[in-house]
C-alpha cells in the first residue's frame, strides 16, 4: 500500500506544470539557466530512473535533501510533523472529551435547558469554518485583549518551556477542535439517547445504582462502541483540518509545510512528506481497529 | 543585555533576564509577552529563507536578511541605485572596459575572525563560477550567471583583486552591489560545506546567531564591525507567511516591522502608535503583447492597449495607492538612466477606438494570460479583470486564462506565439540594463534562451542596448537608455502599467527606518526604543 503512494505521489509531482528550477530562477528561468540547474538538481535523468535512486534510497533510510530548505528531508519532516502532532492530539484530546460530555449531558437531560443550548452551540461549531473561527479568535483574544499571542509555536524570546507552548497551543487548538468536537457531541448524544431507552438500564435502574453509575458505568459503556469510530473518523479530521489552522497560526506543522513545499516544487520534500504522513495514517488506523476490537469483542472475528 | 556567546541558550537567558525583569517591575504581565524588549528588533518576513547563502538563494526575501549579514565589494549609495564603495575602497576600469582591479578595504574581518582579503574575494568567485572549484558543490548557485562574464579572478596582492572579463559588461558594479555579490567567510564554507547556507559567516554589521526552522532567525550586533556599529542589540525575522497573520500580529505588537503590506490592510495602521513606509523601487509591471502574430502584430493596436488601460483607477483603485502609473520600460528609480520627459500613455478611449478602428482590429478576440500570484506581481488577478473591462470596452474581446505562478512562467518564457496575444509580467531588476537586455532585443527571443516572449524587434533598440552594456561611462549610457525609452514608449512592445512601490510598517519605537529603492532591507542604524 505504501509502496502504490510512492507511486502515485511521484507521479503526480512529476505531471504538475513548472519544475523546481522554475520556482527557483522565477522570472530568471532561462533555458539555459534552467537546464544547468535541472542538471545541478539531478532532475535531468529519466522519470523512472530518478523514482527507483529515490525508493532505493529511502528504504535505507534516506529521504533526500530539499533543496528550497537546504537540509535532509527527514529532519524536517520529522520536526515539523511533531508540531503538528502536538496541536492535533491536542485537539482531539479536546474534542473527544467536551465531544462526549456534551453529548451526554444533552442525552440525559433531553429537550431540557441545557440540550437545548448544548444543541445550539454544537450546531454553531459545526458550521463555522475552522480557519474563520481561528481568525476571529486572533482579532479578539490575541489583538484586542491580548491574552494569547497571535501565532507561532513558541515565544520568540524567552519562552520555550511549557507553558509557553501550552499559551500559544490554546486558541489553534480549540479553533481546531469546534468542529470535531460538534459532531462528536451529535453523535454521543444520539447514540446515548438510543442505549438510555434498552431495557437493561431500566433494569439497572430498577436495581436502584445511582443515576451516575447507570449513565457511566452502563449506558456510556455500550455507546462507547459508536462513538470510537467517530473518533477515529475525527482524527483524520483534525490531522487534515490542521492545513488551515497551521496556515492562520503559523504553526510550524507538517500541513503548511507541504502546502508551501508544492508551491515551490520542491519534489523531495513533498514525496518525503506525503509518504511519511501516509505511514503514520495507516499506523494511526490499525490502531483505532484494534482499541474497537478491544472494546467490543462481537468485532473479533 | 550582552551577546557574548552566539548561541541560543544564551541569547534566550539575556532576553529571559530582561523580560523578568520587566514582568518584576509590574509593568503590565500580560501586554509585557506581547510587546518586544527594546533593543532587540522583530522583522515579520514573508517566508522562511531558503539558505543564508548569497550566492546561492534568490528570494528578495532572504536577502532582506543577507544583507545585514554580508558586504559586497560595492554597495548601493543610501536612497539610490547608484553604486558606491563597500568592502572594496576603489576600483580602476580598463579602456577597454574587460578589467577591474579593487582595492579592498584594510583591516576588515570576517565574523569568524579570518582577515577578509584578496583571497577570499577569489575564493568566492571561484566557487560560484568555477565547475572544478572544490566547493563548488555547495551550490547551486542559480544567480551565477550574473557574473558570466566574468573569466578570471585574480589576487594581485592582499589588498588588491583583479576581474578580466570576456566582453566589456557595464552592470558588472552593480551586480556587485547585489545580494549574489555578497562575501562570505572561505573558512566558513570549508567548514560547513553544504551547510554553510545554515551558518552564515560574513563582515557585515550584524552577525548569525541561531536559526530556529519556521520561527525565527536571529543576528545580532557585531562588536568588531570595521564601520559604525548597528543601532540594535539583535534582530529577528519571523517568518509569516500568511499575510493576514502578519497583520493581526503587527496590530498585537508581536512585531516591530513588517514589509509588503497588503495594500487593503494599511488603513489599519494610518496613526495609531504605526508609521507607514512607502519606496519606489526598480519595478515594472506591464502586459506583454504579442507583436508577431494576432491583432498586436500592428503597433497601432498595441498603442491602442496603451490608450485603453485605465492605469491611474488600476494602481489607485486596485492597488490602494501602492504603486505609481509606469511611463516605459525603464522604472524611475534608475534616477540617472530614466527619461524624465517621457509620459505615460494617458487614459483615452476615445483615441484606442480611433486607432483599433484604423488598423482594421475592431471586435479582435484576445487571450489574456493572468497569473494568481508569485514574485513582484502585485494582485495579478483583480488587475487583470480591471485590463479586461477596459479592453473590452472599447471593442476587443478578451478571454482571460489563469495560471498558478510557476506553471505561468513555463507558459510565457517559451514565447506566446500560438497561445496568447497578452501576458502580465513583472520584474525587480539592479541595473536598468537586466529587464531591456533580456526581455526586449532580438536576440532574445524566447528560442535563443531569452525573456522576449512577445517576439519585439527593432534593430536600433538591439544597437542602443548593445552599446549601453559595453560603455563603462554612466553618462554616455545614461544617454543611450535614454533614446531606447522613447523608441520602445512609441513602439509599445509592452503595456506598461505600474511601479511598485515597496512599502513597510513599523510600531513608533522603531526610529531611523528607511526602506532603500533596491528593495533591500538595510537594518544597521535602525533604533529600537
Amino acid at each position: 500500500m505504501l509502496l502504490g503512494i510512492t507511486v502515485i505521489v511521484f507521479l503526480i509531482m512529476s505531471l504538475i506544470p513548472g519544475d523546481p528550477a522554475t520556482a527557483i530562477l522565477g522570472a530568471y528561468a532561462t533555458p539555459e539557466n534552467v537546464e544547468k540547474l535541472n542538471r545541478d538538481l539531478g532532475l535531468d535523468r529519466p522519470m523512472v530512473e530518478r523514482y527507483f535512486i529515490w525508493l532505493g534510497n529511502m528504504l535505507q533510510g534516506d529521504f533526500g535533501r530539499s533543496f528550497s530548505l537546504n537540509r535532509p528531508v527527514i529532519d524536517e519532516v520529522a520536526e515539523r510533523f511533531s508540531a503538528t502532532l502536538v496541536l492535533a492530539g491536542t485537539s482531539f484530546v479536546l474534542c473527544a472529551l467536551f465531544g462526549i460530555a456534551a453529548g451526554v449531558v444533552s442525552a440525559v437531560r433531553q429537550y431540557g435547558l441545557a440540550d437545548r443550548l448544548i444543541t445550539f452551540a454544537v450546531l454553531i461549531g459545526i458550521s463555522v469554518p475552522s480557519f474563520f473561527l481561528g481568525m476571529i479568535m486572533i482579532l479578539f483574544f490575541a489583538v484586542r485583549l491580548r491574552w494569547f499571542p497571535v501565532s507561532g509555536m513558541y515565544a520568540i524570546y524567552g519562552g520555550g518551556d511549557l507553558a509557553d507552548l501550552l499559551h500559544h497551543l490554546v486558541m489553534p487548538a480549540v479553533a481546531l477542535a469546534a468542529v470535531a468536537a460538534g459532531v462528536v457531541a451529535r453523535l454521543s448524544r444520539s447514540a446515548m439517547l438510543e442505549v438510555l431507552r434498552q431495557d437493561y438500564i431500566r433494569t439497572a435502574r430498577a436495581k436502584g445504582l445511582r443515576e451516575r453509575r447507570v449513565i457511566f458505568g452502563h449506558a456510556l459503556r455500550s455507546a462507547m462502541v459508536s462513538i470510537i469510530p467517530v473518533l477515529g473518523l475525527q482524527a483524520g479530521f483534525v490531522l487534515s483540518g490542521a492545513v488551515y489552522i497551521e496556515t492562520v497560526f503559523q504553526w510550524p506543522g507538517v500541513g503548511r509545510m507541504l502546502v508551501d513545499a508544492i508551491l515551490k516544487r520542491d519534489l523531495m520534500l513533498v514525496q518525503g512528506g506525503v509518504v511519511f504522513v501516509a505511514a503514520a495514517y495507516v499506523l494511526f488506523n490499525i490502531a483505532v481497529d484494534v482499541a474497537q476490537a478491544l472494546l467490543d469483542p462481537r468485532i473479533k472475528t | 543585555m550582552t551577546f557574548r556567546h552566539p548561541t541560543r541558550r544564551g541569547f534566550l537567558a539575556s532576553t529571559m533576564s530582561s523580560l523578568a525583569a520587566l514582568a518584576a517591575a509590574g509593568a503590565m504581565p500580560r501586554r509585557a509577552r506581547a510587546a518586544t524588549p527594546p533593543g532587540v528588533l522583530v522583522v515579520g518576513q514573508i517566508a522562511e529563507p531558503k539558505a543564508l547563502d548569497p550566492a546561492a538563494v534568490t528570494a528578495v526575501n532572504d536577502f532582506r536578511i543577507l544583507v545585514n549579514l554580508y558586504e559586497g565589494l560595492t554597495r548601493y549609495k543610501p536612497g539610490t541605485l547608484e553604486v558606491a564603495p563597500g568592502l572594496a575602497t576603489d576600483w580602476t576600469i580598463s579602456d577597454d572596459g574587460t578589467v577591474y582591479t579593487f582595492t579592498l578595504r584594510e583591516g576588515v574581518r570576517f565574523h569568524d575572525g579570518t582577515p577578509f582579503d584578496a583571497e577570499a574575494v577569489k575564493f568566492n568567485f571561484d566557487r560560484m563560477l568555477d565547475e572544478s572549484h572544490p566547493y563548488h558543490d555547495t551550490g547551486p548557485f542559480p544567480l551565477a550567471f550574473f557574473f558570466g562574464s566574468v573569466a578570471k579572478t585574480e589576487a594581485l596582492d592582499p589588498r588588491t583583486v583583479r576581474f578580466t572579463l570576456n566582453e566589456p559588461y557595464a552592470p558588472f558594479l552593480s551586480n556587485l552591489a547585489y545580494p549574489t555579490g555578497l562575501i562570505v567567510s572561505p573558512e566558513a564554507v570549508k567548514r560547513h560545506g553544504k551547510e554553510f547556507g545554515r551558518n552564515p559567516v560574513g563582515t557585515g554589521p550584524f552577525r548569525f546567531v541561531e536559526w530556529r526552522s519556521n520561527e525565527a532567525v536571529v543576528i545580532e550586533r557585531n562588536p568588531d564591525y570595521w564601520g559604525e556599529k548597528a543601532g540594535t542589540e539583535a534582530v529577528i525575522f519571523r517568518p509569516i507567511t500568511d499575510a493576514n497573520t502578519r497583520v493581526a500580529e503587527m496590530l498585537a505588537g508581536g512585531i516591530d516591522l513588517m514589509v509588503e503590506v497588503p495594500p487593503t490592510s494599511l488603513a489599519q495602521f494610518r496613526g495609531g502608535g504605526f508609521s507607514i513606509v512607502e519606496q519606489a523601487g526598480p519595478h515594472l509591471w506591464f502586459l506583454i503583447l504579442n507583436c508577431k502574430e494576432g491583432p498586436f502584430a500592428d503597433k497601432r493596436v498595441r498603442q491602442a492597449a496603451n490608450y485603453a488601460i485605465n492605469k491611474e483607477a488600476i494602481v489607485n483603485d486596485v492597488l490602494e495607492g501602492t504603486a505609481t502609473v509606469a511611463a516605459g520600460p525603464i522604472p524611475p528609480a534608475f534616477n540617472w538612466a530614466y527619461n524624465d520627459a517621457l509620459e505615460p500613455y494617458p487614459y483615452d478611449p476615445d483615441k484606442a477606438r480611433a486607432l483599433i478602428e484604423e488598423a482594421g482590429a475592431a471586435g479582435a478576440k484576445l487571450v489574456f494570460y493572468v497569473t494568481e500570484g508569485g514574485s513582484g506581481m502585485l494582485d495579478p488577478v483583480p488587475m487583470g479583470t480591471a485590463i479586461q473591462a477596459d479592453l473590452e470596452a472599447v471593442g476587443f474581446d478578451v478571454e482571460i486564462k489563469t495560471f498558478e505562478w510557476n506553471t505561468f512562467l513555463g507558459q510565457v518564457n517559451p514565447g506566446l506565439e500560438g497561445k496568447a496575444d497578452m501576458a502580465e509580467m513583472a520584474w525587480m531588476t539592479n541595473d536598468p540594463d537586466t529587464l531591456p537586455y533580456l526581455a526586449l532585443r532580438t536576440e532574445a527571443w524566447p528560442d535563443k534562451g531569452g525573456f522576449n516572449s512577445g517576439y519585439y524587434s527593432n534593430p536600433k533598440v538591439d544597437e542602443l542596448l548593445e552599446k549601453a552594456r559595453t560603455s563603462t561611462d554612466q553618462a554616455e549610457r545614461a544617454r543611450l537608455y535614454k533614446e531606447m525609452q522613447v523608441i520602445v514608449h512609441d513602439d509599445a512592445p509592452w503595456v506598461f502599467v505600474a511601479n511598485w512601490k515597496q512599502n513597510a510598517v513599523t510600531s513608533d519605537r522603531v526610529k531611523n527606518f528607511r526602506l532603500e529603492p533596491s528593495f533591500l532591507l538595510h537594518l544597521a542604524s535602525v533604533v529600537k526604543e
